[in-house]
């Protein structure tokens, strides 16, 4: 779908991409990286409208620097700000769009229509886009990308200011843009946990380098933290402690997710290195007689990926103090 | 969310008669008409736009206003014309938008910061650069529907008194001739205003400062050159280098060029003091300066919007 050759693009003053070489095949790929890594960039470069410093890159078999206008035309793409004017209704805007991507009128309509109605847009399609809640101007976003029936479609921070529920369906929509809609999705995002659910494939960058390219279920199975948080007893009156001794007991390195935080000292976190870990625990919980409320994977932020030994375990305990127990 | 199910799933609603029909995603597989076809639509929607249709009632108030504005006049001097049997229309044709020209620059201030300005605040020319039209697309696109939208402004009273004439069993080839002279007149005067508006408004997201600016644009430059040519006319009044400075000045407000450019060729009556519009010479420098004005704001608003990209 898209594949890039050492692409480079230097600003008089930064690097946005050094020497960047990837291979995208269809399906849900994640572009991750922070703020600054690149990410915009790549995606104007990939449209074909900032040509790229030296190097090359193709989507969908044709070359960015001079089949730009094809490829534009077979792409969707779905910009991080607002883009939309708070004085026209979705339908009418969407059908706009629709026909600025080369579809005829009719079919213009029948596609906004259709392009709505799976996004979730329903009644309120007829409305000025300025009432709408954040939740509907992402989909109404999301919806004019879709609206040609593209081959790929860019998504840059689609979850950007959604709360957690709103954040949840549309990590589900993009997941069904691939299963359902039959189109590959390059969707960027500075949180790797939240790729991690939706994506089959994971690239990212930082500094405009390629760190790390490859499937999710890679990232997943050698990464996962393990949270756990158990109840107290009469035996145990800090069932927190008892169950850390006896996992320390049994050889398996226990982080303590205290943090100053409310809760935080109830949560223990340990590295789980396969269904014998998750065993593990069970047993030592219910060996000591204790609740167990929670064991959870831990979302990580892309910059543990590639720390290893210490420095894993302190941005874990950081990672723990931003998530509050 | 309802959520549709994937397709082939039909989701039975317990406790509900309701069911969701599921004809789940259909791909698109007709024509896709590509970049002249968008370009095409952007110049109709931004036409539309621009006489607030497609729009809410509230945007289509104004100009339509300055529409019945600019025509009523033209149909009362044909009645007029009509009733009392007169040889002439009262007005030239080439006359008609200098006359108007307040009620014309109030349009180019409301509509080209309405065309411009709010695909720059609401971020919208990002989506319309990442679908295949290029930005010089745009920019024709957005400045030939200004355009139009003027010549449709400025021509319709035309056409009124031209009809109207006719109907007075005026002359007809006097009057057809008056009537082409106008329009050529009104065209120009369409290219330059938009081309104007435009480069003014697309500095500014905001679409009240774009208009404060057009307005102050036109009716500071045009009060300040009739100012000067009063001036200069009571000064060296009767003199031969009168007309001359006259002339001159007139070069620096987008109403007075138009007014030189139609006295010098198109048989216009100067509205300038003493009447004396530019000679043929000067005639030929107020041309120039016209197309080359038409051409420098379409040129700006390239630069312009190169820079915006995404």
């Amino acid at each position: 779908m898209i594949a890039t050759e050492s692409l480079s693009k230097r600003f008089p003053r930064v690097t946005a991409l050094d020497r960047l070489t990837m291979d995208i095949g269809p399906g849900v790929t994640g572009l991750v990286g922070a703020n600054g890594a690149g990410k915009s960039t790549m995606i104007k470069i990939l449209l074909g409208l900032s040509p790229a410093t030296e190097g090359r890159a193709e989507v969908l078999g044709l070359d960015v620097a001079t089949k730009g206008a094809a490829i534009r035309e077979r792409v969707g793409y779905m910009p991080e700000h607002d883009c939309l004017p708070p004085d026209v209704s979705a339908t009418e805007f969407v059908v706009h769009m629709a026909r600025m991507s080369g579809l005829p009128p009719t079919a213009a309509r029948e596609r906004t229509a259709d392009t709505l109605r799976h996004v979730g847009l329903y009644e309120e399609r007829y409305r000025p886009i300025g009432g709408y809640s954040t939740g509907m101007k992402q989909r109404v976003k999301l919806a004019q990308a879709l609206v040609h029936d593209p081959q790929l479609v860019f998504l840059d921070e689609p979850t950007n200011g959604l709360d957690p529920v709103g954040r949840d369906e549309m990590l589900g929509l993009i997941r069904r843009i691939h299963t359902d809609f039959g189109i590959s999705v390059l969707v960027t995002s500075h949180l790797l946990g939240e790729l991690e659910r939706t994506c089959d494939h994971v690239v990212v960058i930082d500094g405009g380098k390629l760190l790390r390219s490859s499937s999710t279920t890679d990232f997943t199975q050698t990464t996962t933290t393990l949270a756990i948080e158990v109840t107290d007893s009469d035996e145990h009156p800090d069932g927190t402690r008892a169950v850390r001794d006896a996992l320390h007991a049994r050889g398996v390195d226990v982080l303590d997710g205290s943090g100053g935080l409310p809760g935080a000292g109830h949560i223990l976190l340990l590295t789980a290195e396969g269904d014998e870990t998750y065993d593990l625990v069970r047993d030592v919980v219910a060996d000591l007689g204790l609740g167990l409320v929670r064991m959870e994977q831990r979302r990580h932020h892309i910059s543990e990926v590639f720390q290893d030994g210490d420095q894993a375990a302190a941005a874990q305990r950081k990672e723990a103090v931003g998530h509050g127990g | 969310m309802a959520v549709e199910q994937p397709v082939g799933t039909p989701v039975p609603q317990p406790g509900d008669q309701t069911r969701i029909h599921n004809i789940g995603y259909r791909s698109y597989d007709g024509p896709r008409l590509g970049r002249s076809y968008a370009t095409r639509s952007l110049y109709s929607q931004s036409l539309r736009g621009a006489y607030g249709l497609g729009r809410s009632v509230k945007s289509k108030v104004l100009p339509m206003l300055l529409f019945v504005v600019m025509c009523v006049p033209a149909a009362i001097m044909v009645a007029v014309a009509v009733a009392t049997k007169a040889k002439d229309l009262p007005v030239d044709y080439t006359r008609y938008a200098i006359i108007m020209q307040a009620v014309i620059s109030l349009y180019v201030a409301s509509q080209a910061p309405q065309s411009v300005s709010r695909d720059l605040r609401f971020k919208t020319v990002p989506l319309y650069f990442s679908r295949p039209i290029e930005t010089a697309d745009y920019v024709r696109a957005k400045f030939a529907a200004l355009a139009s939208a003027l010549f449709i402004l400025t021509a319709a009273p035309l056409l009124v008194l031209y009809v109207g004439a006719l109907l007075a069993k005026l002359d007809f080839a006097d009057q057809t001739k008056g009537f082409a002279q106008g329009l050529v007149s009104v065209t120009l005067l369409s290219l330059l205003f938009a081309g104007i508006g435009l480069v003014i408004a697309s500095v500014t997201p905001r679409r009240g400062f774009g208009i404060a600016a057009v307005i102050a644009v036109m009716t500071i430059s045009y009060g300040a050159v009739s100012t000067l040519q009063a001036i200069a006319d009571a000064q060296t009044l009767g003199e031969d280098g009168g007309s001359a400075a006259i002339a001159w000045i007139g070069l620096f407000s987008p109403v007075t060029l138009i007014d030189g450019v139609q006295s010098a060729f198109l048989g216009a009556t100067s509205a300038f003091p003493g009447g004396a519009g530019p000679g043929t010479g000067e005639g030929v420098v107020y041309v120039v300066v016209v197309l080359g004005l038409i051409a420098a704001a379409y040129g700006l608003l390239l630069r312009r919007y190169k820079k915006v990209g995404l």
